[in-house]
């Protein structure tokens, strides 16, 4: 069973929605023992990191999401539930969880583009990520985005995924069984269907 | 590279699927569940469900049938009409819609757009606003309602709209609702000049030509009804969307 962890932000129906449709079994839940029995751990999110961060803290399940990180239990990051496991974010200036270190920044571009980066975009992404296998026959592969920040990992080697807005970004993070992707899986067709069945067969 | 997004508006009358033209008359098209399961198929790149009646009517959401809607949608889904509370706000995204459109007809202060997008985020809030031009040629609020507006220009109140946190604006222009003979290009201008977070525009397109002149004309997505419902010169119902091919075609770099 995989939790999505609802800690008051984001959408999280239509990640169960998707998951339903795979025939995945999930459960939307706040329950810290419920959290804590499921195999895989979906962590969604949208709206502001700080507030993110400050209802997390008010559930008390920051020390068990960072103990199932430890123990290699599979968590997936969606959107700002990517952001949160990094070290810290720009936006609020607060500390992250800490289960992949990288930092959260603003995306600085010239006026004519908009901010946020919202719509479909192209990935680039490592071909022997268990996230993205599925893909090989795929001229392209794309995503949902909607994002004013984006994740730079500390390390080249955590970046699974990168996309383009007049500059090359990380849009998908991996350390261990920790996973984060920026755009939205849920909202992706079929190129999202494949990737959280990748991950529902981890 | 971001493409330039291409959007259905559907439009829901009692749980069925309608096309008006200029806010008038409404044809029935079909089941609107049938409609997501065939655009689903097409991969189409956002879908923005109008209920008409709900808010005209005083009605709430029919949030059942909006679940039973949402439960099929694989692309980010809009939905508008008879939101008025924050309630209302945070049962739609519960169910699975990705943004909740408030319509200026029901928003009599803006408080219900800052509430929202505090919570929710900016990009999650969108505002659409119904457009005619009056006898001077001024573009004006339509307004279908009792509610008078103490603001009836459009391009103030566009504006406020994103002050108060709107990620995200959607116009339709009540003249070219349904006539299917392009947009009203002067309009996107106007309006792209005047906001800085995406403008997604309605009424008028005809052909995938025109969805371009939108982009061109500074708009960040292109939105239409009849063009995805009808096909041919005698408007047979025929659910159609754009290959991706097509789309990047058209949107080269755009």
């Amino acid at each position: 069973m995989i939790a999505i962890v609802d800690y008051g932000m984001g959408n999280l129906g239509s990640i169960a929605n998707m998951l339903n449709k795979i025939g995945c079994a999930n459960k939307i839940t706040s329950d810290l023992a419920e959290i804590d029995r499921a195999e895989k751990l979906i962590l969604p999110g949208v709206g502001s990191y700080a507030q993110a961060m400050k209802n997390l803290n008010d559930m008390n399940v920051i020390p068990l999401l960072q103990s199932k990180g430890a123990n290699n239990i599979p968590i997936l990051g969606i959107c700002l539930g990517m952001q949160l496991l990094a070290s810290h974010s720009e936006e609020g200036h607060v500390p992250g969880l800490n289960l992949i270190p990288g930092n959260v920044v603003k995306f600085v571009l010239p006026n004519t583009l908009k901010v946020p980066h919202m719509g479909w975009n192209t990935i680039k992404y490592k071909e022997d990520c268990e996230l993205f296998q599925g893909f090989e026959n795929l001229e392209e592969v794309r995503y949902y985005f909607v994002h004013s920040y984006h994740f730079q990992p500390e390390l080249s080697e955590y970046q699974i995924a990168s996309a383009n807005y007049e500059m090359d970004f990380t849009c998908g993070v991996q350390k261990g069984n920790v996973y984060g992707v920026q755009f939205h899986p849920e909202k992706s067709h079929s190129f999202g269907m494949k990737l959280l069945q990748n991950f529902s067969q981890l | 590279m971001l493409r330039a997004r291409t959007i259905p508006i559907l439009l829901l009358r009692n749980k069925g699927l309608v096309k008006t033209v200029q806010f008038g008359k409404s044809k029935y098209i079909g089941d609107p569940i049938n409609a997501v399961k065939l655009f689903n198929d097409k991969e189409v790149d956002e879908l923005v469900f109008l209920d008409i009646d709900a808010s005209k009517e005083g009605k709430k959401p029919d949030f059942e049938y909006i679940q039973s809607i949402a439960s099929e949608c694989f692309m980010p889904l809009g939905y508008g009409g008879g939101i008025s509370t924050m309630n209302d706000i945070a049962t739609l995204f519960s169910l699975g819609v990705e943004k909740v459109i408030l319509n200026s007809n029901v928003l009599t202060d803006l408080n219900l757009i800052k509430e929202a997008s505090s919570i929710y985020g900016n990009q999650s809030i969108v505002v659409s606003v119904d457009v005619q031009k009056n006898l001077f040629g001024k573009y004006q609020l339509y307004s279908h309602s009792r509610i008078k507006h103490k603001q009836t220009d459009l391009f103030q109140f566009v504006k406020d709209a994103e002050m108060a946190g709107a990620g995200e604006i959607i116009v339709n222009s009540v003249d070219r609702d349904g006539m299917m003979n392009g947009y009203d290009l002067k309009l996107i201008q106007q309006l792209s000049d005047t906001l800085t977070v995406p403008l997604v525009i309605a009424g008028g397109a005809g052909n995938l030509n025109h969805l371009r002149e939108a982009i061109d004309a500074g708009a960040s997505a292109a939105a239409a009804g009849s063009l995805f419902i009808y096909h041919g010169p005698h408007k047979a119902v025929l659910i159609n969307y754009p290959t991706y091919k097509e789309l990047k075609d058209i949107f080269q770099n755009r």
